[in-house]
């Protein structure tokens, strides 16, 4: 049954459309999986009734009639996606036992297409984190090297798809997190443009970066997926207001008439050797393919990290303002009077890099600092969108690193915050320029931890950014390398 | 500038996050680190270039203000560490 594991959401579309198994069979195949492999501590809440109720009614629709690339497929969930049927907690000790009244419209959406949901899925703490060592609920293994992060803050959405517990993920990227863990976990991750997919009922974090996103083992599963997660919704003040697109419609894209745009700063001093050459090799296999290389510049992406620890600490600490003990969540236990209540529900509610981002936030919004802080960082955020604009007068897509290195282990930088906020180097600047970008594998590394390739594409583009990265995907077999034992 | 064990102190009571002496030793050190890679876009020149609040420079869309949905207040409140008739419950603020 492995093999069936294995397969391709895409597989598993046509083989449940010829019937040759169905959405219950599914559901129980990956609950076993989840079961089996729950030392990876990648979910945090299966619920097998819930789980086989959507099968059958999937398996229904089906004999109905009805028919449909997700109808039946299984999906899990990053746990900052609240579910009726399963607690939310955004891996916060704040929110344990959260029973939201309603869905996501991303969860939503994609139930409607007729997707069973297997569970809610480990994260970093408030989805802050690029290792998923910063969860309430203990830390995720990497499917390749058990002592490796599998990357953050989407690190159980990543490992569950690479170990075949799930043939596709939801996920959340306000910095990096859902291409990180792809690339530190073999995966394919890809995030689309800033408002395309919404934001509601994704509980917030930075509400000017947060975008959700898929982990798949193929671009051509995330296409077929955006299919029904993306689109306008009402209920989300950023969303934007366009018509439903198909995103799988340029998978057939002709490399021949394509140019990569190559970020020379984006290979400078910092980048490990081996990640620079699986790089390159990718580089030289679209070339191959008859893409054109071309030199782009983006002088001011190194201070994208800067930017985006103003930016996002500043709207994490308004946003997280609403975690004080009195309508949802944890409360202390002791206290003197209300004020003392809320710092103490707070203090003992939330983890440590949470707390801090909340200070860093508060301090730059703080009166005299407000300018100096957070207006700068605004302004050279538009800087770095800028470059990006005119990068994508010269080049259809950007490449480059996801990340400076593979996977690191536990506890190699969990001691020193700004050695991990530094992780996110490459991933940075195209989420403050709200592009679309992915991370696909692209080779191994040091103890056989993945690399990943990382594509970026202009506003709405992410038609032909999947396009580039299933042309790559026919082309090699990274994408279908799957860990031992799994 | 380098903050000081008051102005961390000041920082977590704006936070409403209760800090010991201790921790606010360490979460000095942690900020001024932090602080400090944040200090590099400053000597960025930003003369006349509008702040960006919104990737894709979207406005805020308004709706009619009408009522659309009832949310369920039953479950809604049983997330809540203490209510009564439908109320959230807090210590006492006024005497």
């Amino acid at each position: 049954m492995s093999e069936l594991a294995h397969a391709t959401l895409a597989r598993l579309g046509t083989m449940l459309d010829r019937r040759e198994v169905s959405a219950v069979e599914l559901a129980t195949l990956y609950l076993d999986r989840i079961e089996r492999h729950r030392g990876l501590n990648a979910f945090l809440d299966v619920r097998p009734e819930q789980t086989l109720a959507q099968a059958r009614t999937a398996d229904q629709r089906r004999a109905r009639g009805e028919t449909g690339a997700l109808l039946g497929v299984p999906i899990a969930h990053k746990d900052v996606f609240v579910t009726r049927d399963w607690h939310t907690t955004a891996s916060s000790r704040i929110l344990e036992g959260y029973a939201s009244p309603f869905d996501a419209t991303v969860v939503d959406e994609l139930a409607r297409a007729g997707m069973v949901c297997l569970g809610k899925l480990n994260c970093d703490e408030f989805a802050m984190g690029s290792s998923n060592e910063n969860s309430a609920y203990g830390k995720v293994l990497n499917p390749w090297d058990r002592d490796a992060v599998p990357g953050g803050s989407s690190g159980g959405s990543a490992a569950a798809v690479a170990a075949r517990l799930a043939p596709i993920a939801s996920a959340t990227d306000t910095g990096g997190s859902i291409r990180e863990p792809a690339s530190f976990s073999g995966v394919t991750g890809t995030k689309p443009t800033y408002g395309r997919p919404s934001r509601w009922g994704m509980i917030a974090f930075a509400s000017s970066l947060d975008t959700a996103g898929l982990l798949t083992c193929t671009a051509q599963d995330c296409a077929l997926a955006f299919n029904a997660m993306l689109g306008f919704d009402p209920k989300d003040s950023t969303s934007v207001d366009r018509p439903k697109e198909d995103f799988t419609r340029s998978l057939a894209l002709d490399l021949s008439d394509l140019r990569i745009g190559v970020p020379t700063e984006f290979f400078a001093a910092g980048l490990e050797p081996e990640v620079d050459a699986a790089v390159r090799a990718a580089l030289r296999e679209y070339e191959a393919l008859g893409a054109e290389l071309v030199d782009v510049s983006l002088p001011n992406a190194a201070l994208g990290i800067p930017v985006y620890y103003v930016v996002a600490s500043a709207e994490a600490s308004s946003n997280l303002s609403r975690f004080d003990g009195v309508r949802y969540g944890f409360r202390a236990k002791q206290y003197d009077d209300l004020v003392d209540m809320m710092c103490k529900t707070r203090a003992q509610g939330f983890g440590a890099e949470v707390k801090r981002r909340v200070l860093v936030g508060t301090y730059v919004l703080s009166h005299g600092y407000y300018d100096a802080y957070f207006l700068q960082a605004s302004r050279v955020r538009r800087i770095i969108a800028d470059e990006f604009q005119r990068a994508f007068k010269r080049c259809d897509v950007i490449a480059g690193p996801v990340t400076s290195g593979v996977a690191f282990g536990f506890g190699e930088k969990s001691a020193d915050p700004v050695a991990m906020y530094l992780a996110d180097l490459y991933t940075v600047p195209s989420s403050l320029a709200g592009i679309p970008a992915m991370s696909i594998p692209c080779g191994f590394g040091r103890l056989g931890r993945p690399i990943g390739l990382q594509l970026m594409a202009n506003h709405f583009d992410e038609a032909r950014m999947l396009g580039v990265a299933h042309r790559y995907q026919c082309a090699t077999d990274w994408h279908a390398r799957v860990p031992r034992g799994y | 500038m380098s903050l000081k064990l008051a102005d961390v102190h000041r920082i977590a009571h704006l936070a409403r996050i209760e800090i010991t002496d201790a921790q606010a030793q360490e979460t000095a050190k942690q900020l001024n680190d932090i602080l400090a890679l944040i200090e590099r876009i400053a000597r960025v020149d930003t003369a006349g270039i509008v702040p960006m609040s919104h990737p894709l420079d979207g406005v805020q869309r308004l709706r009619p203000d009408a009522v659309t949905e009832i949310p369920d207040r039953e479950r809604t409140m049983s997330n809540a560490p203490a209510q009564r008739d439908g109320l959230f419950l807090v210590p006492r603020v006024l005497e």
